[in-house]
């Protein structure tokens, strides 16, 4: 019998090895927790790519061989046909993999050096804050991060904003009349609204906009909002697109979303079907927040000049057309083509405020967590 | 090992919230509500699948295990988009139990159809009428695969993250996701996994102390009969109704929302080689772990059965540990393991078997060991007393005799990974799609129409493995195992 105890002990050996890695390895994460507001460890080595001196002899094998890796964060049906522009227009194949942004960029920071990753693609600048925390991101050349905007540049200059995503109030025409739309952040936890009021507090965007409510009005105006929205009895929902369903459906007044998940429904429901329109605050505060889907070249990268090359392409004025048309997106690269029924960006008035500064999430899901909202 | 690396005032802290008892409790309480509804919806289904003269029970024996082709966070979200109200802790565990009471229908099920009826017949003779027997002969001899499945829904419970997502029910597993995935910050998430991995131990091994001392296979000469079921009489048209309102609740409803995706939506226009390629994929990915599990199960789920002590409980809390994880968290810890120790296999399958192995165990261990439990060990010692090698008496004998609980643990495994998203995701080889995968993309993106025919495809994929199951257990016209000689057992 001692066969069955010795394969026996080997799986209990290797359950709890994993078990055990799992929870150490995680623990890692720890060490830079007594550091405020660090929200992890450095998982890469930084280094500088050197763009436009890599070896032909390496560079000709490397593309026959294997594809550009891309680690997207954006759903295929949003960034698939770029990409594919892309390999139309430069002959370079892309092999992507898609997830979640949060689950891409856990997946990131596990791998650190060992990544294949070559471009990294979220859509969350919380993200790349924290990618750019533990050093995974390439600094980018001025060429490609001056095409962008500049009151959308990140300041460390290793990712490049791709599109952007305006903060609204998005409600039922059949039930809300557009005078009884929240513009403010009081208005929004005034009792009468929030009771009428969705809103989708696990998801990154909520947690970006609650970030710029501390960044630009302080740590109080945030935890008085979360306050007046749990007692005001909002309700909560796990996922934007789940929050404008219900806003459609007439199941709550009135969400707080992004501008393009109506966009999404329409396209999926027809226009006709879906009576929603956006509010947007348009005075430069919180509630104008425009958070932005972005790109970088991973600092393990050995095609660092294909890289580039993808990142250039996506914000080129093929790629932020597309994201504008397709995607109803904001394009970040001046002079692009906005989408057709969103009022222009300009118009939006985005606060002035370093959009790394929305990597400080974990005090705002400190705040969520004590507020009750979930 | 963490707490080496961890700052004990950061450990100290988190675990001294206020809201980390909080999420206790209410993990705990879910995880209870879940499995005592779970206990009495599936042994009462396996009861009048098995043992009663219900009209129509190999239709029914379908559809009681085929909840488990719909992925969780489809059926929470059919559910909750129906009825908005039952979002919160009561539509949680509404969702949680029509999913995972299958769990007990399986082994439970099984059990039965190996039961020696002798005891009922004698009770029976003795006037019981059939409730009286189902409540004092059956039910304690299939409480072994009652608990093994109540275990198993205890734990699943504990792993959670679809269906509580979308019910809004803040549970452990979803604290530890969602903190993981909006702040990146992993200290909460590596203390309240901690906590999590206690509290599975806590729950396995209270499960197995609950089974010490007790003997569940015949043991006495003589052959069993196939048994007799009971009249349901005037009760049968209630029992039908009772299982026909379970039915439309987990297969009914989320399979209407899925018709009408395709009625209501635009983004239709089926890639049909995208849904092949998906296919092939689900499929697979899910048969590898099914063989993978089921194979490590086998002496796992042996020695639990036939050795008891410190060794057996530590390793079956071992076991249960992958499934009681967040999967999230042992997918984060395979890639931590591969990319710095086999980068060669870095996003490739065998990994994601690996990944349905640790997740799975349990499933298969929990059939297994319940099935080998019922058969009698003295068959076991007359093979080696004839000069069989260990080896060969739990190929000729052990195996054989537990064939009916192997099969429905492979099939568990084989269902499960067929709907997994979380650590496929993660792990997946690039280039590689799964139905769940592409479900979860089109999904994401509201586009259901586009979206329907995956969900379709994974409850019609795992239809067919609950089907042959199903069969499989009926064909068996022998005697029923506990007593049936095994092959090399001609001399007992």
């Amino acid at each position: 019998m001692t066969w069955r105890r010795t394969a026996a002990a080997v799986v209990a050996g290797t359950t709890t090895a994993l078990a055990l890695v799992a929870c150490g390895e995680e623990g890692a994460g720890v060490d830079g927790a007594a550091e405020p507001g660090a929200t992890t460890a450095t998982a890469c080595t930084a280094g500088e790519p050197t763009y436009g001196e890599t070896d032909e002899e390496v560079a000709a094998q490397e593309v026959d061989d294997e594809a550009l890796v891309v680690y997207s964060g954006r759903n295929e049906d949003l960034v698939g046909p770029a990409l594919e522009q892309f390999t139309a227009s430069t002959g370079i194949e892309v092999s992507v993999r898609y997830g979640g942004t949060p689950g891409i960029t856990a997946q990131l920071l596990e791998e650190g050096d060992a990544s294949p990753a070559d471009v990294v693609i979220t859509q969350d600048a919380g993200a790349f804050g924290a990618l750019h925390q533990a050093g995974c991101l390439a600094p980018l050349p001025a060429a490609t991060t001056e095409r962008v905007a500049e009151e959308f540049r990140a300041d460390g200059g290793d990712w490049a904003p791709l599109t952007g995503r305006a903060r609204v109030v998005s409600y039922n025409t059949d039930l809300v009349t557009p005078d009884e739309v929240p513009t403010t952040l009081e208005e929004l936890v005034d009792p009468a609204v929030a009771s009428r009021l969705g809103v989708a507090p696990t998801n990154a965007s909520f947690l970006a906009f609650v970030t710029a409510v501390r960044v630009l009005e302080g740590d109080e105006a945030a935890e008085d909002l979360l306050t007046g929205l749990a007692e005001g009895g909002a309700q909560t929902f796990e996922g934007n697109g789940d929050l404008v369903e219900a806003v459609a459906d007439g199941r709550v007044d009135m969400g707080l979303l992004n501008h393009y998940y109506l966009y999404e429904l329409q396209a999926e429901r027809g226009a006709d079907q879906v009576p929603v329109v956006n509010a947007y605050a348009e005075d430069g505060g919180p509630l104008s927040l425009v958070n932005v889907s972005g790109a970088a070249v991973h600092t393990s990268t050995d095609r660092a000049d294909d890289a580039l090359a993808l990142v250039d392409h996506l914000l080129s004025d093929e790629a932020q057309a597309y994201f504008a048309q397709e995607t109803n997106e904001y394009p970040m690269v001046d002079g692009a083509p906005e989408p057709a029924d969103a009022p222009q960006l300009a118009d939006v008035r985005a606060p002035a405020l370093d959009l790394d500064d929305l990597a400080s999430l974990r005090e705002t899901q400190a705040l969520v967590d004590a507020s009750g909202l979930s | 090992m963490l707490a080496s690396r961890a700052d004990p005032a950061v450990l100290g802290a988190v675990l001294a919230r206020p809201r980390t008892l909080e999420l206790l409790l209410v993990t705990v309480a879910l995880a209870a509500v879940v499995t005592a509804a779970c206990l009495v919806v599936g042994v009462g289904t396996a009861w009048l699948l098995e043992r009663t003269d219900l009209r129509g029970r190999r239709a029914w024996a379908v559809l009681a295990v085929l909840p488990l082709a719909v992925p969780s966070y489809v059926m929470a979200y059919t559910w909750v988009s129906a009825l908005p109200g039952t979002a919160g802790f009561g539509g949680a565990a509404l969702v949680l139990t029509l999913s995972c009471s299958p769990y007990v229908v399986l082994p439970v099920a099984a059990s039965l159809r190996g039961l020696d009826p002798a005891p009922e017949e004698a009770a029976r003779s003795l006037g019981l009428g059939p409730g009286a027997v189902a409540l004092r002969v059956v039910l304690p001899q299939v409480r072994p695969a009652a608990a093994s499945g109540g275990l198993l829904v205890a734990v699943y419970v504990l792993s959670d993250f679809g269906a509580v997502a979308i019910m809004r029910q803040e549970t452990l597993t979803r604290s530890i996701a969602t903190g993981l995935g909006s702040s990146f910050d992993r200290t909460p998430a590596v203390v309240l996994s901690l906590l999590l991995v206690a509290l599975t131990v806590l729950v396995v091994t209270g499960e197995s102390r609950s089974r010490a001392g007790t003997r569940y296979a015949r043991l006495g000469p003589g052959s069993a009969r196939t048994a007799r079921p009971a009249r349901l009489g005037r009760a049968g048209a209630p029992a039908a109704a009772a299982l026909g309102l379970v039915a439309a609740a987990g297969l009914g409803l989320p399979l209407a929302s899925i018709v009408g995706w395709l009625v209501v939506g635009r983004s239709g226009g089926l890639d049909g080689e995208r849904l092949l390629a998906a296919l092939g994929g689900s499929v697979g990915l899910a048969v590898g772990g099914a063989v993978l599990t089921t194979l490590a199960a086998l002496p796992v789920g042996v020695l639990l059965a036939r050795r008891g002590g410190r060794l057996a409980r530590l390793l079956e809390a071992a076991v249960f540990t992958g499934h009681g994880v967040p999967s999230v968290v042992v997918a984060l810890s395979l890639v931590f393991l591969t990319v710095r120790y086999l980068p060669a296999v870095y996003l490739t399958a065998p990994v994601v078997v690996v990944a349905y192995a640790v997740l799975f165990l349990p499933m298969a261990v929990g059939a297994v060991r319940a099935s080998v439990a019922q058969s009698a060990p003295v068959l076991e010692d007359v093979a080696r007393s004839l000069g069989r090698r260990p080896e060969q008496v739990l190929r000729e004998v052990t195996v054989p005799l537990a064939a009916p609980g192997v099969a429905a643990g492979a099939a568990l495994v084989l269902l499960s990974g067929m709907k997994e998203l979380t650590a496929t995701l993660m792990l997946h080889p690039t280039g590689t799609t799964t139905l769940a995968l592409a479900l979860w993309d089109e999904t994401a993106t509201r586009s259901y129409a586009a979206a329907a025919p995956y969900a379709a495809a994974v409850v019609l994929v795992s239809a067919l493995p609950a089907l042959l199951l199903g069969q499989h257990g009926r064909r068996r016209a022998g005697p029923p195992a506990g007593t049936a000689p095994g092959p090399s057992g001609g001399a007992a």
